[in-house]
């Protein structure tokens, strides 16, 4: 979980199920980037939660932390990336279709925060590296077979 | 995460030894197939961060052919054999001695995609058998998934298990290469054995070795 100022940029590489997801402030120029790898907390087996890793306690902190940082929060965006159905099973238990979950988990969080999606790259079977532009607020997306997407 | 603080010497030097047998069969099987001589390194075993893991693999970014495959039974874990684009193309190309196989663009080559399952498959297989005979302990494998992407997207996908109890994976990490060859043309495969954190206490209990002295 990390926030830069324009004229800096946010990245991270290689996700493949895991979903990546810009927050950012506009007109202030503040962004926020968090690396989402599993949909709920509850799914913790140990004591201390990492919060950047489960979805429905990133998103909040993340939001929390670009308000303490100058953000506001109805100027708050979103924009997001990955997701991915790395590997295809034919039995398929519930965590293996944990691409789409990471997805749902976020976007649920998304409305509860009332933080508008106002584009996203999902799903798909293939990694994203992504990088986020804090000063023009354009997400750019490279996959290793469809080029390099902006959104 | 209690577990990694009261991991020692003797169980690393026991996860290392796991990694030999198991590799060890895994490359003959390998030799067999290519009629090469393999190599194996003598297999490490770390205590790393996922971002650690991720550069052991070449970096997240860089371009892996990685097999998957779930292993159930009474210690489950996550297995990946996993090879640099350019090496998995090798190895197939060699297999079925087709010089313009490539994995470079899609769609590929449906012959030698299922060819390449089919060999993480055995050579997992065969990793798992003699492990299975060494600890007595029943593991069966999944149906191997085939992915052919940038390695940080393939590999969190073995992670998603582990994630959920830590932010470490014990990995086992064992390095095929290729005999009599240039350092340029080597093939080299990694094995990452990456069990459950609930499977360590069961593979040393079936070795009688107790996790909690």
């Amino acid at each position: 979980m990390n926030i830069v100022k324009a004229p800096n940029l946010i990245r991270t590489t290689g996700l493949g199920s895991c979903v990546g997801l810009v927050l950012y402030d506009q007109v202030r120029r503040i962004a926020g980037m968090v690396h989402v790898m599993l949909p709920s907390s509850s799914l913790s087996k140990s004591g201390p939660v990492n919060v950047a890793k489960f979805a429905d306690t990133a998103v909040p902190q993340l939001a929390a932390k670009l308000v303490q940082k100058g953000a506001r929060v109805p100027a708050l965006k979103a924009k997001l990336a990955g997701g991915a159905q790395m590997f295809q099973f034919s039995g398929g238990s519930d965590l293996m279709r944990i691409g789409p979950r990471n997805v749902e988990a976020v976007l649920e969080q998304l409305k509860i925060l009332r933080i508008p999606v106002v584009a996203e790259d999902v799903g798909g079977n293939s990694g994203r590296t992504i990088e986020f532009n804090a000063d023009t607020c354009i997400l750019q997306i490279r996959t290793v077979n469809k080029g390099t997407n902006e959104i | 995460m209690s577990f990694l603080t009261r991991i020692s010497d003797i169980h690393l030097d026991i996860l290392k030894e796991i990694g030999n047998i198991g590799a060890g069969h895994a490359a003959t099987s390998l030799s067999t197939m290519l009629k090469r001589k393999i190599d194996m390194k003598v297999p490490s075993v770390r205590i790393v961060s996922f971002d650690e893991m991720m550069e052991m693999a070449g970096g997240s970014e860089s371009l892996v052919a990685g097999v998957f495959l779930r292993i159930e039974g009474d210690a489950p874990g996550s297995m990946f054999f996993l090879l640099p684009i350019e090496q998995a193309e090798k190895y197939i190309q060699q297999l079925l001695g087709d010089s313009t196989i490539s994995f470079r663009n899609p769609p590929y080559d449906e012959l030698g995609l299922s060819v390449l399952q089919e060999l993480g498959n055995i050579l997992s297989g065969s990793y798992l058998t003699s492990l299975s005979d060494f600890t007595h302990l029943s593991l069966l494998p999944s149906v191997p998934g085939l992915g052919i992407d940038m390695a940080g997207a393939v590999l969190s996908y073995g992670l998603m298990e582990i994630s959920q109890a830590g932010d470490y994976a014990i990995v086992i990490d064992t390095v095929l290469n290729e005999e009599e060859a240039s350092v340029s043309t080597r093939v080299k495969g990694h094995f990452y054995l990456l069990p459950d954190p609930d499977s360590f206490a069961v593979i040393f209990k079936s070795l009688g070795v107790e996790t909690n002295e």
